[in-house]
């Protein structure tokens, strides 16, 4: 049957076209097509790999700051607390100081007071004290004129040395 | 599924009323000549149309394109003839000085069949004198150009990933030809040569492309059909046998020539047969490309030829049954297309998976 029969120039044709072909095809096709091919694939299986890298990056980064955050916090809270308790025991060792000054300053103060309170009796009695000699020397040096010019007298003294 | 049925139960209909079709079509050829008085028109009419004779035009080599042939006219391009003979040496000149077999020119005469053949001078066959024609016949010729189309297609998209480098996003044809190619790569190549795919691709991708151009092209009508030439699927069969040989490995014909594992003499039986199933599996590759494309080139024709057949009985047979025949060529040529593209997948994935066969002892050397 001729349509099982190979042409023997359609046989070396083709067999110089396939070969011809492939040498052009791979040397200006193939070898360009495959590595561009290779090549955009390695870098988007790299852009995806590093994006995955800095996304755990991130995640890692915000939990640092969540700690970094928490931690903080917690040195604020005890902040506040310490200066809490040292305005508390400012404010209160003030108070204790202030009273103890305030108890002194009265306690002086009372006791000026009652220095002069002294002084001025112990002046009073001593100026009492002379007066009544002073009185009672001049009672004595009038005794001898008239016993009621004597009287007169001692009342009138007895009016003058009205106490101031 | 769905679809797949579906596909299924159409291309049983379509093939069963085919069937009926033509039974009725010959039953009533049969009826015709049976009757005295149309006996003899139907004889006329059958020697103005020879269906088989088209068909083997069709899908034969040719040293010329033939179009038609309009009152006795041949509407045809001629080709170049290229025949060398060991005795006169290589002539070149063009078929149309054969005359369509009807005139020797130089020496030599075209046969029925259409094979060159050396005549002596009173036009009698020369047996002492054997040429080889090497003419540049419409295979040939179509060959190249729908090679020059792929080369054109094919280094022009290379040459855009040149200019545009690697990541910049495909855009034309590139987008067309690069799920191919990654196919080729990932189904093909991959997936049957392993780690070793890189250094068959380019051989790979030069037999899908060259099968799958040719299939393309021999389908627009009118051109020759280049891929169902057994000299043409004979030529990449023997290549992927010789790349298939160059990839073999000691464990390879070790497991031909002393099977482990088998009885003696099951031994002494299997060797010729693994020793012939070397030969065997590219010459399944050449005869089913060929087969394929040959049998969708005949139905195609065959449908249309149709007609022509209804036509010679009355021509309102012919009229009433093109619609038809034109609606089952249609359908039969979106099957061609397919067949195009797979057939050209298959021939390049057998080979890939004769060559992963040849190469899987080396293989599995390297993991265990």
């Amino acid at each position: 049957m001729e349509l099982l029969q190979p042409g023997l120039g359609l046989l070396v044709w083709t067999l110089i076209a396939f070969i011809v072909v492939f040498f052009i095809l791979k040397k200006y096709a193939w070898t360009s097509i495959l590595t561009a091919l290779k090549e955009r694939e390695t870098g988007i299986a790299d852009a995806i790999s590093s994006a995955e890298k800095v996304k755990l990056e991130m995640a890692s980064l915000k939990n640092e700051n969540e700690a970094l955050m928490n931690h903080a916090r917690e040195e604020r809270a005890v902040m506040i607390k310490e200066a809490k308790f040292a305005s508390d025991k400012m404010i209160s060792e003030a108070k204790d100081k202030a009273k103890a000054e305030y108890d002194r300053i009265i306690a002086e103060a009372q006791q000026a007071i009652n220095q002069q309170k002294n002084a001025a009796l112990t002046d009073v009695k001593n100026q009492v004290g002379a007066l009544v000699i002073e009185v009672s020397e001049k009672i004595l040096r009038r005794e001898l004129a008239n016993k009621s010019e004597q009287e007169s007298y001692i009342k009138q003294l007895a009016e003058t040395v009205k106490l101031n | 599924m769905v679809l797949k049925t579906n596909l299924k139960s159409l291309l049983v209909a379509a093939f069963s009323l085919f069937i009926v079709i033509f039974s009725n079509s010959t039953f009533a050829q049969e009826n015709n000549q049976n009757t005295e008085s149309e006996a003899k028109k139907a004889e006329e009419k059958s020697e103005g149309l020879k269906p088989s004779e088209l068909i083997m035009e069709h899908i034969m080599d040719n040293h010329e394109f033939h179009f038609a042939e309009v009152g006795g006219t041949h509407i045809s391009l001629p080709l170049p003839v290229i025949v060398y003979s060991p005795q006169r040496g290589v002539s070149v000149f063009s078929s149309s000085n054969f005359n369509h077999g009807e005139t020797a020119y130089q020496g030599y005469k075209l046969s029925e069949k259409g094979i060159i053949e050396a005549v002596k001078e009173d036009g009698s066959l020369d047996e002492s004198v054997k040429a080889y024609d090497f003419s540049l016949t419409r295979n040939v010729v179509q060959m190249f150009l729908s090679l020059g189309l792929l080369l054109y297609l094919v280094i022009g998209v290379a040459n855009k990933y040149k200019k545009n480098g690697a990541n910049t996003a495909p855009s034309g044809f590139q987008n067309a030809l690069e799920p191919i190619i990654t196919f080729i790569r990932d189904e093909v190549g991959k997936s049957n040569l392993g780690h070793k795919y890189e250094k068959y691709m380019p051989y790979l991708l030069t037999v899908f492309f060259f099968i799958l151009i040719n299939n393309i092209v021999g389908l627009i009508p009118g051109t020759a059909n280049v891929t169902g030439n057994i000299a043409f699927t004979l030529v990449l069969a023997v290549i992927s046998l010789l790349v298939i040989l160059f990839s073999t490995n000691g464990h390879f014909w070790m497991h031909i020539f002393w099977p482990p594992g088998v009885p003696f003499l099951v031994k002494l039986i299997l060797i010729p047969v693994e020793l012939l199933g070397v030969f065997i599996k590219p010459a399944a590759l050449m005869i089913r490309l060929f087969a394929n494309m040959v049998a969708g080139h005949i139905v195609i024709t065959c449908f249309i030829l149709l007609i022509f057949i209804f036509g010679s009985m009355s021509h309102v047979a012919g009229w009433g049954f093109s619609p038809v025949s034109i609606a089952f060529t249609i359908f039969i040529y979106f099957i061609e297309i397919l067949v195009a593209f797979i057939q050209a997948f298959i021939f390049t994935n057998l080979t890939a998976v004769f060559i992963g066969q040849a190469l899987e002892g080396a293989h599995d050397e390297a993991h265990h």
